[in-house]
């Protein structure tokens, strides 16, 4: 539909096809749409740097030495750079965070397969079979997505424990318990790709039922293949819920050497942060970059991912 | 049933099934444990016992409980209708077509990105109320200037003036309102929720309503904010939902001080829990958040019959 409007604004002679597909209002009167115009581009300039100024001064803050940062009034370029503030983290063995590193990314490794595979299959069954108490199943499903975390976080740590005691596999204690439980799949995601499956032309799986083509032999061979730019908003998501989990790890992990790099980022702050800020600053900003750089790689399935979350 | 219609069933539960054990294991179980415990005496050490409402009755009588509801209600006041008109006025300037359009939308959907922790490491330094970034801009010349016309204004309401340097975050008074102005730096994700919204709206219907005579306000009020109320009232939804359950930012930022000011219903929670062991208090404040989310969200679905419009497409 965006194409078309696009296209629809081109044959009116408005020029190229602007990249961005974004009706507005018609201006027949460029008198008045000229003041309007700089107003909007004032705003938006005041408030880019507002949305700016903080990632401006973390940066600032990490590559000063500790005395500079408590200089009054703070002085904006540091003076002397110290790039060495980010060697001194990624050393500190109060920090260790090679160790957090791995531990993060074993979750959320481990939760962006588990949760694709498993939503996948489960959006399936929802889109595309036809059976009693579907609608009632998938009813259920949405109303889940409204309990909150903390409501069940008491029992889960109860249920964790039980089965550390009654099965030879550990749990509490080990990083097991904040990966797990998405390989049965998340009900926001089975959403997703349930709206997504939705809108593959039925025509395609009745052929290939007729050619005596299975279930599962349709979701894996003309499903999941369609599917690849859901599945990516998908993982996405949820490598960057991982990635930002603080509670999950707070709650069931209790070992320093299970630490996730929210966890341990918390903890060096509360030890030893509040007066070295320029190192709380650098750790910071290293737990930020790798997610900055996901967005640059991926900005247009994030975009339209959080489009389409808000509009189905 | 038929044979196809057992078989479809057969089928359909066995792409279902991941789900179904999940839901079973790590959410209905958990539900309906959590409304047990909610009474019980329950240390986790011991086995649970019952006591009936005793869990109930105590929370009534617990004023700590009552300063972390109130805390939770008042933020959601601040922060909820702040983030929601925020967002959408961000997204009405960043649906205009001007030059750099692309930069300004990253620019503010960047932050939303942030993990928790590191924004809140960052917001913890730019509210320092000594060496903080923010004090800081409000010493210069421009800032001083409002904030002294600002006391003169106090002045002749015979309020009390503003006292600067602000304590952000030591301040009792300060506290919940410096994280409310904290969360609007995050609004990135709902704003392109809204832009989503925005471009879905017919050009058709802005040529007419201009051509009928309407300005840009009206064009807004009757047109625009219509037209994306389903956008706007999903937008409320996730805000319901995630204010009332506010856990990771005061609790490493402030802990929940000064005097209790920050401190969250789902931090008394997770502290009668984990720190004090009370198990089965912890799961009766459970079951109370999911009351009050249940309630507020049947109250805001109420509500929309009135002013959510669908498009029958």
């Amino acid at each position: 539909m965006a194409t078309a409007q696009a296209e629809k604004r081109a044959e009116r002679g408005g020029g190229a096809v602007p990249r961005s597909v974004v009706p507005r209002p018609a201006r027949r009167t460029p008198r008045r749409a000229h003041p309007e115009r700089w107003v909007t581009v004032l705003a938006l300039l005041l408030i880019s740097v507002g949305f700016v100024l903080p990632f401006v001064w973390m940066l600032s803050t990490s590559l000063k030495t500790l005395d500079r940062t408590m200089e009054m009034p703070p002085r904006f370029l540091p003076d002397p750079v110290v790039p060495q503030n980010y060697l001194t983290v990624l050393q500190n063995p109060k920090l260790n965070f090679p160790l957090l590193t791995r531990n993060t990314l074993i979750v959320a490794v481990l939760s962006v397969v588990g949760t694709t595979l498993s939503s996948a299959i489960v959006a399936y069954g929802f889109a595309k079979i036809r059976f009693r108490g579907n609608g009632t199943l998938f009813g259920v499903l949405l109303a889940t997505m409204m309990i909150p975390f903390p409501v069940i976080m008491v029992p889960l740590f109860g249920i964790f424990r039980w089965l550390g005691e009654h099965t030879p596999v550990p749990f509490l204690g080990t990083l097991t318990p904040l990966w797990l439980p998405a390989f049965f799949g998340s009900a926001f995601n089975i959403f997703l790709l349930r709206q997504f499956f939705l809108t593959i032309p039925a025509e395609l799986s009745e052929a290939a039922q007729v050619d005596g083509c299975s279930d599962w032999g349709i979701f894996r061979r003309i499903v999941l293949p369609l599917a690849r730019p859901a599945l990516a908003v998908v993982a996405l998501f949820t490598f960057m819920g991982s990635w930002n989990d603080f509670m999950g790890p707070l709650v069931f992990v209790q070992d320093p050497s299970q630490y996730t790099l929210a966890l341990g980022l918390q903890t060096f702050q509360s030890q030893h942060g509040g007066t070295e800020w320029n190192l709380l600053m650098a750790a910071s900003l290293l737990v930020i970059l790798p997610v900055i750089v996901l967005f640059f790689m991926a900005q247009k399935t994030f975009i339209q991912g959080i489009a389409t979350t808000g509009l189905k | 049933m038929t044979r196809a219609e057992r078989y479809r069933l057969a089928n359909g539960l066995a792409f279902l099934s991941p789900w179904l054990v999940g839901f079973v294991v790590f959410l209905l179980v958990p539900v309906v444990l959590s409304f047990y415990y909610s009474f019980c005496d329950y240390s986790l050490l011991q086995a649970p016992a019952f006591i009936g409402g005793g869990n109930y009755r105590e929370l009534a009588a617990d004023p700590v409980f009552w300063k972390s509801l109130t805390n939770t209600l008042v933020y959601a006041a601040m922060a909820l209708p702040a983030g929601l008109l925020v967002s959408l006025g961000l997204a009405l300037l960043l649906n205009q077509r001007v030059p750099g359009q692309s930069v300004y939308r990253t620019i503010i959907f960047l932050p939303s990105l942030v993990p928790t922790v590191a924004s809140a490491m960052l917001w913890l330094w730019l509210f320092n109320a000594k060496l903080g970034l923010i004090n800081t801009l409000l010493e210069t010349a421009p800032f001083r200037a409002a904030i002294g016309g600002l006391n003169g204004l106090l002045g002749l309401l015979r309020l009390p003036p503003l006292q600067t340097p602000i304590g952000w975050l030591t301040d009792p008074t300060w506290a919940l309102p410096a994280l409310a102005l904290m969360s609007l730096w995050g609004v990135g994700h709902t704003v392109v929720i809204y832009l989503a919204g925005l471009q879905d709206v017919p050009r058709e219907l802005y040529e007419s309503a201009e051509l009928d005579g309407a300005g840009a306000w009206r064009r807004l009020r009757n047109v625009t904010i219509p037209m994306i109320s389903p956008v706007i009232f999903f937008n409320l939804i996730m805000a319901i939902i995630g204010t009332l359950q506010v856990f990771a930012v005061p609790y490493i930022m402030t802990g929940g001080g000064p005097a209790r000011a920050t401190y969250f219903f789902t931090m008394y929670l997770y502290d009668n829990a984990f720190t004090y062991l009370k198990m089965g208090y912890a799961s009766a404040m459970a079951w109370i958040q999911l009351l009050l989310v249940l309630a507020l969200t049947a109250v805001a679905f109420w509500s929309s019959k009135r002013w959510v419009h669908y498009q029958s497409k």
